[in-house]
């Protein structure tokens, strides 16, 4: 489904993302870990086109991506949360959502102008689409608040509705958890599971391992962006090399 | 849906109510300043959708309006008589763009007629403000204020040193534009100055300016409105939800840039004439001034406190302050509300139902 | 062209050149400290020449000329206590809007006080016909003037950033505005003394140039946005840069005379601007990289 080869970024002499290759199946759940600055969301900026990689090639469902423009990417079926809640403020919950509809409706800036039967008929389904959307995630009765101004987690869940509503086939989750509660991490867990079994592919981002050991099917692991593991997760709980980063870095926290 | 239909026909009553009340206090002179407003409204309503819902700063809208002005003055005016043979001049004359007439001097005058001149003059705004738009709207904060800037002021520069354009004088006895001919007993439609046809000049610019607020209204109720808004409230975030922000910003500029050059036609016909100072760095701040008063994201309150304010300002109110009372709005404005002074009262008027559910949250 | 003629354009060109690099000078000091673009620039350099007229008739030339700067950095300093100061985090859009609205407000306060009519400063040293040799080039003394105070006020910002506790605070706040405030350093009061700076160094530059460009009360518009050019063909926030743009474009505004008529002049820099911004909008001297650092 998504294919990475030789993916490089630099920012000036830093190598942010290092040679990276990997692939992830269709119908899979695939996490990226890796200690912070390790590279992680650069990797997900150049997948999603916000960044240009500086070399290495990008194939999703064997068409090659790289230099899309994001809403490019976005057609193709690629789409993302961002690690720092992105929403559109001065937008309710509901019209966040619906902007995720975008993609698949059509009507015009004239259809629009002039308020056409077809621009209104489609209307009505992009709300019913979105409405059922907020209803999954349990967010419906905040349908009609501002976006930005809902708590952290309602806003993460918000940010998921709308991502769910471009239809993706792949989907991205830059740290999804983080800044959740244990039993908000637990309930985001359950989701992206639930995601997965939508047939929706997940390739995630965490910094914490717990999370992804339980839902992954397949690891990757950064560090100063050079990948140094790939395998399932009880692989790489043993793995001594993933062991060492995560130790050193825990005893950078302790000094 | 209904509630917005309600405010609308109010809108409509108010306008025909001052007609009325006009004429029957024989204050009729309201009326032209009252036109006039309309038409500056309509700037004003389009560069509200760019700068308030799609979050695009534009100080070069006076540039459009002055496009669409002196283009059209200049079309209907400058007499093609010496090139009477060029294949051009018959094609368009063949099509009937181009007219002979005579000038006040019963001189043989070869010009444009309104209609094409204004054709032309919206369509040369449009596609000007397409080209500008490609490399402009790549910038962000201070560059677009400043690019858009100094577009206004290129303009305002080729308005003043052209001899076409009549230099600092600018261009006079433009003649009406009869938007429909007479029909049986039906009088033409004409937009001019003419003392006869002042209540018509005025229903002719309100018609305009609420068939424009409808337009736009309906458009940022749809799905390209709130792709506009979204871009407003993060535009990294609606590339990724697969909006082509490149492209809808550069329409939605095109479409304000319309609107402007909609509005110089028409008040330049109405007026008979246009000089440098519509195209001044002053005209366009102005414009910016009175859709941040009105609260930028609400047409409502940019067409009242455009309405109010420029007639206020056309009735000489402000003195040879004039300017300066704008600068003073702007900055408190920007200082103290910069939601706009109108938008605590009309938010609550039209979004009762999204306030409701936030108490319920 | 003659030599004679072009080394009249090329004297023309630096003297308007170097003036354009000390308002971008003006632009940089205020974004270094702010990341703001003071869009009333212009303005500063407009009181500076107006100032220093009507204190020359009751005041000798260097004093009125000092006093015409005290009053403008008072005036820069009021506008940022009365009108940034207590914003708290102010969109860009909002700062734009502001600093343009103060700049209209100080057009219009001019208009009232000294009228539409055109004003200058008398030559400092002679009169416009003095014209002293150099090097088989006549050029007249004011030219020397502009230059030399020019090249003494970027010399002295140079030293002052790199030297005095002060500038360096203030590079401090520059570069790292939280870090400066754990540091202790008082960024606000930073930020107000880069008003006055920035205003100090407009009106001293309206001074010189006065008997050359003349005054006006709305020449500040066509100044401000021809220093932000020469401040974006730089790179925003270098001053160096600055300087060498506006040499630059100052050289292609009085060659591009002979090409051109006068009245489209302003365009034509404008138009420069546009393909800057369009082109390179780091600037011809700043790095890309750099510039992405930047929030816009
Ligand atoms: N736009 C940028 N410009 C320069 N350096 C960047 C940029 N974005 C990220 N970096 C650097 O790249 C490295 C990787 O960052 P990032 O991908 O955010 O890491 P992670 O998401 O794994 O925590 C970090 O050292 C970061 O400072
Ligand atoms: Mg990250």
């Amino acid at each position: 489904m998504l294919e990475l080869s030789s993916l490089q970024k630099n920012f000036g002499g830093l190598k942010a993302v290092d040679d990276v290759s990997f692939q992830v199946a269709k119908g899979t759940i695939k996490a990226v870990i890796g200690p912070n600055g390790a590279g992680k969301t650069t990797l997900f900026n150049c997948i999603a086109g916000n960044l240009a990689p500086t070399s290495g090639s990008i194939f999703f469902q064997n068409q090659e991506i790289k230099g899309k423009k994001p809403h490019q990417i976005a057609a193709l079926g690629i789409s993302r949360t961002f690690q720092n809640i992105n929403l559109f403020h001065g937008m309710t919950a509901l019209e966040n959502v619906m902007v995720g509809r975008h993609i698949r409706s059509t009507s015009g800036f004239l259809a629009g102008m002039f308020s056409l039967p077809k621009s209104w008929k489609e209307e009505k389904k992009i709300q019913q689409r979105s409405v059922e959307l907020l209803d999954i995630l349990d967010l419906s009765k905040f349908a009609h608040v501002e976006a930005t101004s809902l708590a952290f987690g309602q806003q993460r869940g918000v940010e998921l509705a709308r991502a769910l509503a471009t239809d993706p086939s792949l989907l991205l989750l830059d740290e999804p958890a983080a800044g959740l509660n244990i039993y908000e991490t637990a309930e985001v867990a359950r989701l992206i599971t639930k995601i997965r079994d939508m047939g929706i592919t997940v390739l995630l981002v965490e910094h914490d391992m717990s999370l992804v050991m339980d839902i992954s099917d397949e690891i990757v692991v950064l560090s100063f962006g050079s990948k140094i593991a790939e395998d399932i997760p009880s692989a790489i709980q043993q793995n001594s090399e993933v062991i060492k980063i995560y130790l050193g870095e825990d005893e950078e926290a302790m000094a | 849906m209904a509630r917005k239909s309600l405010v609308l026909l109010s809108l409509l009553v108010l306008v025909i109510g001052v007609q009325l009340a006009t004429s029957m206090t024989s204050t009729q002179y309201y009326l032209t300043q009252l036109t006039m407003s309309a038409y500056y409204a309509i700037v004003v309503i389009g560069l509200s959708v760019l700068m308030g819902y799609a979050g695009q700063i534009s100080i070069g809208h006076a540039g459009f309006f002055a496009i669409g002005g002196y283009l059209s003055a200049a079309l209907t005016t400058h007499n093609l008589i010496q090139f009477q043979e060029s294949g051009v001049v018959k094609l368009l004359s063949s099509l009937g763009m181009i007219v002979t007439g005579q000038d006040l001097y019963g001189e043989e005058l070869l010009v444009f007629v309104p209609w094409a001149a204004c054709i032309v003059a919206i369509i040369t705004a449009g596609v000007i403000a397409f080209v500008l738009g490609i490399p402009v709207l790549k910038l962000k904060g201070h560059y677009l204020a400043m690019a858009t800037l100094g577009f206004g002021i290129i303009i305002y520069r080729i308005a003043l040193a052209s001899e076409y354009f009549g230099e600092a004088d600018g261009i006079s006895e433009v003649p009406g534009f009869t938007i429909f001919p007479a029909l049986g007993d039906i009088g033409p439609v004409v937009v001019s100055g003419d003392f006869s046809g002042r209540v018509q000049n005025y229903y002719i610019a309100w018609c305009m300016l609420i068939i424009g607020l409808i337009l736009l209204q309906n458009l940022i109720n749809s799905r390209v409105g709130r792709a506009l808004r979204s871009i407003h409230g993060s535009e990294e975030a609606a590339e990724a939800m697969g909006v082509n922000t490149a492209r809808y910003k550069l329409y939605v500029f095109v479409l304000s840039a319309v609107y402007a050059a909609i509005a110089g036609v028409f008040l330049t016909h109405y007026n008979g004439g246009i000089g440098p100072s519509e195209a001044s760095v002053m005209k366009s701040v102005r414009y910016v001034a009175l859709v941040a008063v009105g609260g930028m994201a609400n047409l409502w309150g940019v067409l009242i406190m455009g309405v109010s304010l420029t007639f206020l300002s056309l009735r000489g109110v402000f003195g040879s302050y004039d300017d300066a009372i704008f600068g003073v709005i702007l900055i408190m404005i920007m200082l103290f509300a910069p939601e706009g002074i109108l938008s605590i009262k009309l938010k609550g008027l039209f979004f009762r139902k999204n306030i409701r559910a936030k108490q319920e949250a | 062209m003659t030599s004679d003629l072009f080394f009249q354009f090329l004297f023309a060109g630096i003297t308007y050149g170097i003036m354009y690099g000390i308002v971008a000078i003006g632009f940089n000091i205020i974004y270094n400290t702010t990341g703001i673009i003071n869009f009333a620039q212009g303005e500063f350099v407009m009181l500076g020449g107006m100032l220093s007229i009507s204190l020359l008739t009751v005041l000798p030339l260097p004093l009125a000329i000092a006093g015409a700067v005290l009053i403008t950095m008072l005036i820069g300093a009021l506008i940022e206590i009365v009108f940034i100061r207590w914003l708290e985090s102010p969109s860009v859009l909002r700062l734009i809007i502001i600093t343009i609205g103060i700049s209209i407000l100080i057009r219009e306060l001019a208009l009232h006080i000294w009228g539409e009519s055109v004003r200058s400063l008398p030559y400092f040293y002679g009169n416009e016909i003095t014209s002293i040799e150099l090097g088989g080039v006549r050029i007249s003394p004011q030219v020397l003037w502009v230059l030399g105070v020019c090249s003494i006020v970027v010399a002295a910002l140079s030293v002052f950033f790199k030297v005095t506790p002060l500038g360096r605070e203030m590079r401090a706040c520059s570069a790292n505005r939280k870090a400066a405030i754990l540091c202790g350093i008082n960024t606000r009061n930073m930020v107000t003394f880069s008003f006055m700076l920035s205003a100090g160094i407009g009106a001293l530059a309206g001074c010189v140039m006065s008997p050359i460009t003349y005054t006006q009360y709305d020449s500040g518009t066509a100044l401000a946005i021809k220093g932000f050019t020469v401040a974006i063909l730089g790179g925003l926030g270098n001053s160096i840069g600055a300087v060498a743009a506006g040499l630059l474009l100052g050289c292609l505004e009085a060659f591009s005379v002979s090409v051109v008529p006068l009245a489209f002049q302003d365009a034509i820099s404008i138009a420069i601007l546009l393909v800057i911004l369009f082109v390179k909008p780091h600037g011809i001297f700043g790095s890309s990289e750099a510039a992405r650092l930047k929030e816009f």
